[in-house]
C-alpha cells in the first residue's frame, strides 16, 4: 500500500519505513517553537523535567509575538520569562521587537522550516508550514517542554483527506476564499484529527503566500496539518532561504485517503466567514448590507507582501471610509521593509489606515486594535470566535485582503468591483 | 479515582476563546485564569461551579487555540473532569498532559442534562447519572495514553526518561 506525504515524513522521522493511520509513534524533530503566550508555561514546565540543556539551542525557536511589543507589565514580565531562559539555554533563534515577527512567517521565511520536516510549535496554527511539504501540527505548552528536553513527541499518524481543486481562479479570488470555501464545505470539526492535502491543478497554479493562507487555517477545520506537496514553485522559496539540507516527499498513487473531495473553483467568487465560526462562510454576493467599523489586514494567515501588494492595489487614489479603522500589519520586519520600499506605506497611509509593527496584537483581541462592544470588523485573520477580537458582543467578518480593502472604502462587506461602480 | 459533582452542559464547538479570552493570556496563574473561565460563553460559570463539577458538551470541545490555559483555568476551577462527544486534537493533548481526566461518551452526553449529578469513575471510564439513574461507558484510551496518564503525565515521562538516557549536554 503507497503511502501519502504525511505518513512518510513521520516515518522518516521514527526511524521506518512506512507508518499507518492511527499508528503512535514517537517522532524526531526539527524545529520546535513557542510564543510568549506558550512559553512561560513551557518553561516553567521544562524546568520541572530537570534536563541539563534543550535537546538543541539551533532547533528551539522563542518568538515574542502576541503581546509585543508589551502591552502591559505582566506581558512584558512574560517576554522576559522568555529571554532569559533563551538566554541561560543558549537558544539561538529568540527575537526581540526590531526583529521579530508572526512566527508563522516569520520562520519559514527564515528558512528555519524546510520541506520533509517535522516541527511542532505551541501555537496552533503551526500547520502553515505545510505549505512547503513540512509536517507540522500545533500542540500545548506541556508537549513543547517535553521536546524541547527530548528533541520527540509523541504523535497519532493521522489518516489524510485529499482536497483536488480544480478550474481557474476568478479576479480577487485566492488561497484565502479557497480555504474559507472548504471550511464552510466541511464544516470546523470537518478535519477532526485528520491531515488536510490539498493538490490539483488550482494549487499548482498558486504562489506561496496563498498556499501559507490554505495550510494556515487547517486548524479552523479540526485538521492537524495541513500539507501541500513540494512542487517548482516551493523549490524557488525554499532554495534562496535553505542553509541545510532538505528533502522533498510525494504521496505514492496508490496512497489511501479517508476521502477525495474534489472542488471546481471556477465559479468561486471572494467568501466571507460569519461571526461566530470560520465554517459561516458565504459568496460575497450574498452578505447583503453589513456595515463595518473596523478593517482588519495582516496576520499570519495574510500579512504577507502579496496580501499587502493587493490591499494597496485597491486603495491607492481612495480613502478609507470616514466611518472604518484600517489597520495593516505586515507579517514580518523584512515585508515591511519591502512595503516600504515598494511605496505601499504611502499608499496606505495617504488613505487613512494605520500601518502597525509586525505584532499578532488585534488578531487575537490583545492590543492595537480591539474592539467595543457592540462593535464589528472584517479581518484577513483565522478566527471569528465570539470576543476574538475584543468585547464579547463585538463581530469579526473573515476574507481574503481584496475584499477587506474594499470594504474599508465602502464602510460596509463589498469587493473591489462594487469600487468601480461608484 | 471516583469522581462526581454537579453538569454545567454546553453545545457544540466550544472554542478556547470562550474557556479563557485571550484578554487574559497575560498571565499563566491558574488561579487568574480560573476566575475567567468560560466567562465569554456562561458569565454565571465562575460563580455557580464548585469544586468536583463536571462539565458536559457536546462535539469539538476545546477547538481552537493551543493555549494550555485553556485545560489549565477548567482545572483549577474546581472541574473534575469533561465529558464530551468529541474533542478538538490541541486540547485533547493538553488535559492528558496536564492531568485533567476527560472522556469521550456521545450516550452520556445525550444523557445528561445540566443540573444533574453525575459519578465518574475515571480509571475504568464508567459514567453514571445519579440523577436518572443510567449508566454509560465511555471509550478507553489508547495504551500508550493510558501509560502516560499513569506516570503522572507528560512531564513525568520526560523526567523518567532524561534520568535513563541523559540529555543531550550531559552525552557530549
Ligand atoms: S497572527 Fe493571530 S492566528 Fe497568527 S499566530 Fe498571531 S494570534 Fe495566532
Amino acid at each position: 500500500m503507497g503511502q501519502t506525504i504525511t505518513q512518510k515524513i513521520l516515518a522518516a522521522h521514527c526511524g521506518k519505513d512506512a507508518v499507518e493511520a492511527g499508528e503512535l509513534i514517537t517522532a524526531k524533530l526539527d524545529l520546535v517553537l513557542a510564543n510568549d503566550i506558550t512559553a512561560p508555561i513551557a518553561i516553567r514546565e521544562f524546568e520541572k523535567i530537570g534536563a541539563g540543556c534543550v535537546f538543541d539551542k539551533d532547533k528551539v525557536a522563542l518568538v515574542p509575538d502576541h503581546s509585543t511589543p508589551a502591552k502591559d507589565i505582566k506581558s512584558a514580565e512574560q517576554v522576559k520569562i522568555m529571554r532569559d531562559f533563551a538566554r541561560k539555554y543558549g537558544i539561538t533563534n529568540f527575537f526581540e521587537i526590531g526583529r521579530v515577527g508572526i512566527e508563522h512567517t516569520l520562520l519559514p521565511d527564515m528558512g528555519l522550516v524546510l520541506p520533509g520536516d517535522a516541527v511542532i510549535g505551541a501555537d496552533s496554527h503551526t500547520c502553515t508550514y505545510g505549505a512547503i511539504g513540512a509536517f507540522s501540527t500545533g500542540v500545548g505548552s506541556t508537549d513543547l517542554a517535553a521536546a524541547m528536553a527530548l528533541g520527540e513527541t509523541w504523535l497519532r499518524v493521522p489518516e489524510t483527506i485529499k482536497f483536488v481543486y480544480y478550474g481557474k481562479l476568478n479576479k480577487w479570488v485566492g488561497g484565502k476564499d479557497l480555504i474559507l470555501y472548504t471550511i464552510g464545505k466541511i464544516g470546523v470539526d470537518g478535519a477532526l484529527y485528520c491531515s488536510m492535502e490539498f493538490t490539483g491543478e488550482t494549487i499548482e497554479g498558486l504562489p506561496m503566500a496563498d498556499r501559507f493562507t490554505m495550510c494556515n487555517m487547517a486548524i479552523e477545520a479540526g485538521g492537524k496539518n495541513g500539507i501541500i506537496p513540494p512542487d517548482e514553485t516551493t523549490l524557488a522559496y525554499v532554495k534562496q532561504r535553505a542553509k541545510r539540507e532538505f528533502k522533498t516527499y510525494k504521496s505514492d498513487a496508490d496512497a489511501l485517503y479517508k476521502e477525495v473531495i474534489e472542488i471546481d473553483c471556477s465559479k468561486l467568487e471572494p467568501q466571507i466567514a460569519f461571526p461566530h465560526l470560520p465554517e459561516n462562510t458565504k459568496p460575497l454576493s450574498e452578505v447583503g448590507n453589513v456595515k463595518i467599523d473596523q478593517s482588519v489586514i495582516g496576520s499570519c494567515t495574510n500579512g504577507r507582501i502579496e496580501d499587502l501588494r493587493v490591499a494597496a492595489e485597491i486603495l491607492k487614489g481612495r480613502q478609507v471610509h470616514r466611518d472604518v479603522r484600517l489597520i495593516i500589519f505586515p507579517g514580518t520586519q523584512e515585508i515591511y521593509k519591502q512595503a516600504m520600499h515598494e511605496g505601499l506605506f504611502d499608499i496606505f497611509v495617504d488613505s487613512g489606515a494605520a500601518v502597525s509593527t509586525p505584532t499578532c496584537g488585534p488578531c487575537l483581541g490583545g492590543h492595537m486594535g480591539c474592539l467595543a462592544e457592540g462593535e464589528r470588523a472584517i479581518a484577513t485573520t483565522n478566527r471569528n470566535f465570539v470576543g476574538r477580537m475584543g468585547h464579547p458582543k463585538s463581530e469579526v467578518y473573515l476574507s481574503g485582503p481584496a475584499v477587506a480593502a474594499a470594504s474599508a472604502v465602502l464602510g460596509c462587506i463589498g469587493g473591489p468591483d462594487q469600487l468601480e461602480k461608484r | 479515582m471516583i469522581l462526581k459533582g454537579k453538569v454545567h452542559k454546553y453545545g457544540c464547538d466550544v472554542d478556547t476563546d470562550v474557556i479563557i479570552p485571550a484578554r487574559y493570556l497575560n498571565t499563566s496563574d491558574p488561579a487568574e485564569l480560573a476566575a475567567h473561565c468560560m466567562e465569554d460563553i456562561d458569565g454565571e460559570f465562575v460563580k455557580n461551579v464548585k469544586a468536583g463539577d463536571i462539565i458536559v458538551a457536546d462535539d469539538n470541545f476545546g477547538c481552537g487555540s493551543s493555549r494550555e490555559h485553556a485545560p489549565i483555568a477548567i482545572k483549577a476551577a474546581g472541574v473534575s473532569c469533561v465529558i464530551a462527544k468529541t474533542f478538538a486534537r490541541i486540547f485533547y493533548r493538553n488535559a492528558i498532559n496536564i492531568g485533567l481526566p476527560i472522556l469521550q461518551c456521545p450516550e452520556a452526553v445525550d444523557g445528561i442534562s445540566a443540573g444533574d449529578q453525575v459519578e465518574v469513575d475515571a480509571s475504568t471510564g464508567k459514567i453514571t447519572n445519579l440523577t436518572t439513574g443510567k449508566s454509560y461507558q465511555a471509550m478507553p484510551f489508547p495504551p500508550f495514553m493510558q501509560r502516560l496518564i499513569d506516570v503522572g503525565g507528560l512531564i513525568e515521562y520526560a523526567k523518567d526518561k532524561i534520568k535513563s538516557a541523559g540529555c543531550s549536554c550531559c552525552m557530549l
